[in-house]
């Protein structure tokens, strides 16, 4: 396969994400003949038993991505819910127009599932990168966008939205938190304070709390960024201060427009990290030092949020 | 009432009084012979769950996929007269979600056959019919799908590609050695002709999806 060197890394780094993807997944493939599931080659390894099992609803395509969302789409318009898994800049920029088109335009829905993120990976270079990717989707109507932090936090998500017919995307990273949470719709506060709001999205919890400790800010977190949760912002900055950080594990003001909308009658102030929409990082090494770079570890969010609360 | 003839009149509801336009589209006959001889479908139910599903990849210039929708009943025939007009259900390009018994909104190439594969794939019973030009060919996603259905012998699918040679850089070999390579049934026909249309529309293949080149080369 060509995939093999990438799988291999991802093997090596896996923290569970993926497995708790397939686990589920392949679980309701078996319980359930509306799902259904679409590869481009990528985890069809993973698989191998509900491609033989369930022929007419599991599809390897081969490395075929406009075919790939093409048949999903199909598949969809005939009453299955369909998931669609791959590398992110496979899944999402590569057919971009096929899942605007034969999911948006025809009205269906399906979840798409990537692997990767932004630079789960960085040896592989920026061919195998999407982290524009959650800013895509947002750019198309309708969906929902799940940026899990944990492994646990995955079940739920994907189970959750098996039950609907919505279009999903579900970002899944080899990076994550210490600790799991909830799989709730909107931001989830975890401490309250009285200088401003820090927005915590997915696999940077660990980095926002360290970068925060001793600061007297409100930090929430969610593993659903759209629909954005604006009722839940407006609550934590209306109880603490009109001063928001999104920290996003993607690029860099992709929710930068949702928080404005949100505090638009409001004066406010609002600072986004992600990573960087400046330049390529034409870089290897490991996904800390790529962190770094972007100000997405905590010592560069820990300088960022200081800064910008003007505290010392 | 709902014969060949009829459409003419219907055209000329959406087009004025260029007849000639009609005649000349290059979709027309085979799209009757679909609508009139092949197509398992019910305009009283549209939607009907074990319907044969008819896929217009080539969403461009959709008047007389119109025309044979008024005729077979699926929408009022008064609907012709005000279409690209806001609120009209009829544009250019079909929208799936607008027109009752269109499958797909189309417009943009190259999308309905990977679709229809979905589709295919996704059924059990019913037939998946997708009419694709041969300038369409030129996008790559057809030929993802064209190797997908061969390989995986989609008896359930036929693709119908007009050609009237129209192609940028062409098809040596021809259109249907393309998708015969693959691994499909194949078989031409003049596209003007409806009884050889029918034939060709009908071939047996129990086995593998079905192509049909209707070939237009008049002017």
């Amino acid at each position: 396969m060509t995939t093999q060197t990438h799988q291999t890394t991802q093997t090596q780094r896996a923290t569970g994400m993926r497995e708790a993807f397939v686990h589920t997944l392949a679980d309701a493939l078996d319980r359930d003949d509306r799902v259904a599931l679409v590869l481009a080659a990528i985890s069809a390894d993973r698989f191998t038993d509900q491609l033989r099992r369930h022929p007419n609803r599991v599809v390897d395509v081969g490395i075929r991505e406009q075919a790939m969302i093409g048949v999903a789409a199909g598949l969809a318009l005939t009453g299955h819910r369909t998931v669609v898994h791959s590398y992110a800049p496979f899944l999402v920029e590569r057919p971009y127009e096929q899942i605007k088109l034969d999911l948006g335009h025809q009205g269906v829905g399906a979840i798409l599932v990537s692997i990767g993120a932004s630079h789960d990976d960085p040896a592989t270079g920026r061919t195998h990168q999407a982290p524009a990717d959650v800013t895509l989707l947002d750019a198309l109507p309708g969906w929902t966008i799940h940026v899990p932090g944990h492994g646990d936090e995955v079940a739920p998500l994907l189970t959750a939205a098996l039950a609907t017919d919505d279009r999903v995307y579900l970002r899944l990273s080899t990076r994550q938190n210490t600790t799991p949470m909830p799989a709730a719709p909107g931001f989830t506060p975890l401490r309250h304070g009285g200088l401003g709001v820090v927005i915590a999205v997915g696999p940077v919890l660990d980095q926002v709390l360290a970068a925060t400790e001793g600061l007297d800010v409100t930090v929430l977190y969610t593993n659903t960024i759209r629909p954005f949760d604006r009722t839940g912002l407006r609550a934590a900055v209306d109880s603490s201060a009109p001063a928001v950080v999104v920290v996003e594990p993607y690029l860099r003001d992709t929710s930068a427009a949702e928080v404005a909308t949100t505090l638009r009658d409001l004066p406010h102030r609002q600072l986004n990290l992600g990573t960087r929409r400046d330049s390529e990082l034409r870089a290897y090494g490991t996904p800390e030092q790529h962190d770094a770079v972007h100000g997405l570890d905590a010592a560069g969010i820990a300088v960022s949020v200081r800064d910008f609360l003007r505290v010392g | 009432m709902n014969t060949y003839a009829e459409l003419p009149a219907l055209y000329d509801r959406l087009i004025g009084d260029e007849k000639h336009h009609l005649a000349a589209t290059s979709t027309l006959d085979v799209l009757w012979v679909l609508y009139d001889r092949v197509l398992r479908v019910d305009p009283a139910h549209p939607d009907a769950p074990d319907r044969d599903r008819f896929l217009l990849s080539k969403g461009h210039g959709p008047m007389a996929y119109y025309a044979i929708l008024a005729a077979k009943g699926f929408f009022e025939k008064s609907t012709l007269d005000n279409w690209l007009d806001f609120g009209s259900i009829l544009g250019y390009h079909p929208d799936r979600t607008l027109v009752p018994g269109v499958e797909i909104g189309s417009g943009s190439l190259g999308h309905g056959l990977p679709i229809a594969l979905g589709q295919a794939i996704g059924l059990s019973g019913p037939r998946v019919f997708v009419l694709l030009g041969d300038g369409e060919l030129d996008e790559g996603s057809n030929h993802e799908a064209i190797a997908v259905a061969g390989r995986r012998g989609q008896a359930n699918l036929t693709a119908v590609v007009v050609d009237n040679a129209s192609a940028t850089h062409g098809w040596p070999g021809g259109i249907a050695a393309r998708f015969a390579v693959e691994g499909w049934v194949t078989a031409t026909a003049d596209g003007r002709d409806h009884d050889a249309l029918e034939r060709a529309l009908t071939t047996d293949h129990p086995d593998a999806p079905l192509a049909v080149v209707a070939e237009i080369r008049e002017n």
